[in-house]
């Protein structure tokens, strides 16, 4: 089984927040980057299927040279070798066709994307790539077997979850469930060397269409101090949730 | 020309999103003088979405889709994007609508954003105002192409009356045996309760409640409010509550109109994730818990105590009330 895992390159969760003077684009001063958290799950699912049932696990980010460490450090997590398209992400329709012509050309059994980046909120890559590719496709996957070609999954639906039966080669949008925290992997040192040794192709980016453009960004309005009600009048914070809020 | 709005049903009711994406769809087309037109699968009373400003329904009726499938949801939409002559495709951001819009898009070739919270801006291009970076910031995306799709936060824009009468017609678009590859074989799901996406109120529960023996009086909050509930990530990876309630950066989005938190602290990633609701209400018994900073109100005060009491009172308000 040959596996693509879709690294995307995000801020660290804890990161703050900012943009440039102008307002156009994220200030990335000072920001640590990460894998994404959905492909970090995705990632060590696929790292287990490796172990188990000897899957090739490949790793592909868009972007440019910048997102080579977070690629060095799914190799170093134990991906067998990473690939890097030579272009801005964008726009998810932008991203999701660079990626089809990897999966098309790697011959995948199994393509794992994250849910969404937790930097742009898109939700679309996997879903647009399952499209262009025409191959079946599992979003908000939270368990995942395959058996041969044979693949059971479990997706999470609002207020559930719902178990789902499909053929490879399969496009899954991964979360949290997929493993669990617990089971994520840090690099070790042996991990680190080895990734160094291990091949990073560089692909040229396709001409390919724009779905959207981020025109300008803007922080919410800074909130008022909260009103603080005391534990014994609740019938205040009733009476505000009512009469000035109007929640209730 | 028209706008095309996706009502989502389940057993042949329309989800309470399918009214927002309706008024929506509706007021978006009445900006741009085109015709607003639904797509409804397996909808007993087609004719309902007349009353949030949609005059014409293509009416599927369709037996491999009693069930879910977004694949074959997204043929759907495509076919009815040609029929309607659509431009803009509008959905909800349930996680069934993001899951067949995501295909949608790849079919299309279209521009698609979700999370949207307000209608465009006037003007020759389309820019949609959206929450990006986990609610931590807006984005004003411009959609490029000709055909986009955009996915409307819940409970951002609201359910809006505008009574026309809606005609419905059938529609019949052809589907392959390809379109259904993915196969659901059961579903676990609460059918009693309000769902995270559904719900205009959230009642949460943190590390704070110290068990899940302790969450009867979330449930009892939440029934009082006719609201869901949900949880912070270590409450779902603990296993007291399950996954599908977790809320956060990695969990749900909420995007409620009342949030409230209880023995939650408020870490980032756990604000990322709720920021978009309108009001945040938060108790917990350190005053110096970061979640104060985020929120409108706040009780300090320790949980039982004050959740029994506060169910008590809003019984007594609901009596009066209505
Ligand atoms: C990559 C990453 C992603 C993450 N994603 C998420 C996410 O999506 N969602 C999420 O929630 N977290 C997420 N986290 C975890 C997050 O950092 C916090 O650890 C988590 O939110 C804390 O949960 P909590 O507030 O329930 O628990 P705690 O931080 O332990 O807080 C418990 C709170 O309860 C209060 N308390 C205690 N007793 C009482 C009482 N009797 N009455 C009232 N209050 C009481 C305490 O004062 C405290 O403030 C993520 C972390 C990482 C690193
Ligand atoms: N630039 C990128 N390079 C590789 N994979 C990506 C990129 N952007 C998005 N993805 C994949 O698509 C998933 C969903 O991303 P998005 O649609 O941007 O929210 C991510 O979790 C990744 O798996």
């Amino acid at each position: 089984m040959k596996i693509l895992v879709c690294i995307s390159n995000v801020p660290d969760t804890t990161s703050k927040i900012n943009f440039t003077a102008d307002q156009t684009a994220f200030d990335t001063t000072g920001v640590q980057y990460v894998i994404n958290p959905n492909d970090e799950f995705g990632l060590t699912r696929a790292m287990w299927m490796k172990e188990k049932q000897g899957a090739l696990v490949h790793v592909a980010t868009v972007g440019g040279p910048a997102v080579e460490p977070t690629l060095r450090k799914a190799l170093a997590i134990g991906a067998d070798e990473g690939i890097r398209i030579d272009a801005e992400p964008t726009d998810g329709l932008f991203v999701a066709r660079q990626l089809a012509e990897v999966v098309k050309n790697g011959g995948y059994d199994l393509v794992i994307a994250g849910r969404e980046s937790i930097d742009y909120n898109g939700g679309m890559v996997p879903g647009m790539m399952a499209a262009m590719l025409e191959m079946n496709f599992v979003n908000t996957c939270i368990s995942l077997e395959v058996d041969g070609d044979k693949a059971t999954a479990i997706r999470e639906i609002d207020g559930g979850r719902e178990t789902l039966e499909t053929r490879l080669p399969l496009i899954i949008g991964g979360q949290k469930g997929l493993v669990e925290e617990s089971d994520l992997r840090i690099p070790n040192m042996r991990g680190i060397m080895m990734a160094r040794q291990k091949k990073l192709t560089v692909v040229p980016a396709l001409d390919a269409a724009h779905g959207s453009r981020d025109l300008r960004f803007e922080k919410p309005a800074p909130r008022g101090p909260v009103k603080l009600v005391d534990a014994d009048n609740l019938d205040e914070l009733i009476e505000l949730l009512h009469k000035e809020a109007k929640v209730i | 020309m028209s706008v095309l709005v996706y009502a989502e049903t389940e057993n042949g009711t329309f989800r309470k999103n399918a009214f927002e994406v309706a008024s929506y769809a509706s007021q978006l087309a009445a900006s741009l003088g085109v015709e607003a037109v639904a797509v409804a699968i397996n909808a007993d009373h087609p004719e309902a979405l007349g009353a949030y400003g949609i005059g014409r329904v293509l009416q599927v009726s369709e037996d491999r889709l009693k069930t879910f499938n977004a694949r074959a949801t997204a043929a759907v939409l495509k076919q009815a994007v040609s029929q309607a002559g659509a431009r803009i495709v509008v959905t909800s951001s349930s996680t069934d609508a993001k899951y067949a819009a995501s295909i949608l898009a790849g079919l299309l070739k279209a521009g698609y954003v979700n999370n949207v919270v307000s209608l465009p801006e006037p003007g020759e291009s389309l820019v949609v105002r959206r929450t990006a970076f986990s609610n931590k910031a807006f984005a004003y995306t411009e959609l490029l192409g000709d055909v986009s799709i955009i996915g409307v936060s819940n409970n951002a824009f609201g359910v809006v009356e505008n009574p026309v009468n809606a005609a419905a017609e059938a529609f019949a678009p052809a589907l392959a045996d390809a379109d259904f590859g993915v196969k659901p074989v059961s579903v676990d799901k609460a059918s009693d309760k309000v769902t995270i996406a559904d719900a205009e109120i959230v009642v949460s529960g943190g590390r704070g409640l110290k068990g899940p023996e302790n969450w009867g009086m979330i449930e009892e909050l939440a029934g009082v409010l006719g609201a869901a509930t949900a949880c912070s990530k270590p409450v779902s990876d603990l296993g007291w509550r399950p996954h599908s309630e977790h809320v956060g950066q990695t969990g749900k989005p909420v995007a409620s109109n009342l949030y409230i938190a209880i023995g939650i602290s408020g870490a980032i990633q756990h604000l990322a994730g709720v920021n978009a609701s309108k009001t945040k209400v938060v108790i917990n018994t350190d005053p110096e818990a970061p979640f104060f900073k985020a929120a409108d109100y706040g009780v300090v005060g320790d949980a039982f105590q004050v959740v029994p009491e506060l169910i008590e009172k809003l019984k007594e308000f609901k009596a009066q009330n209505g």
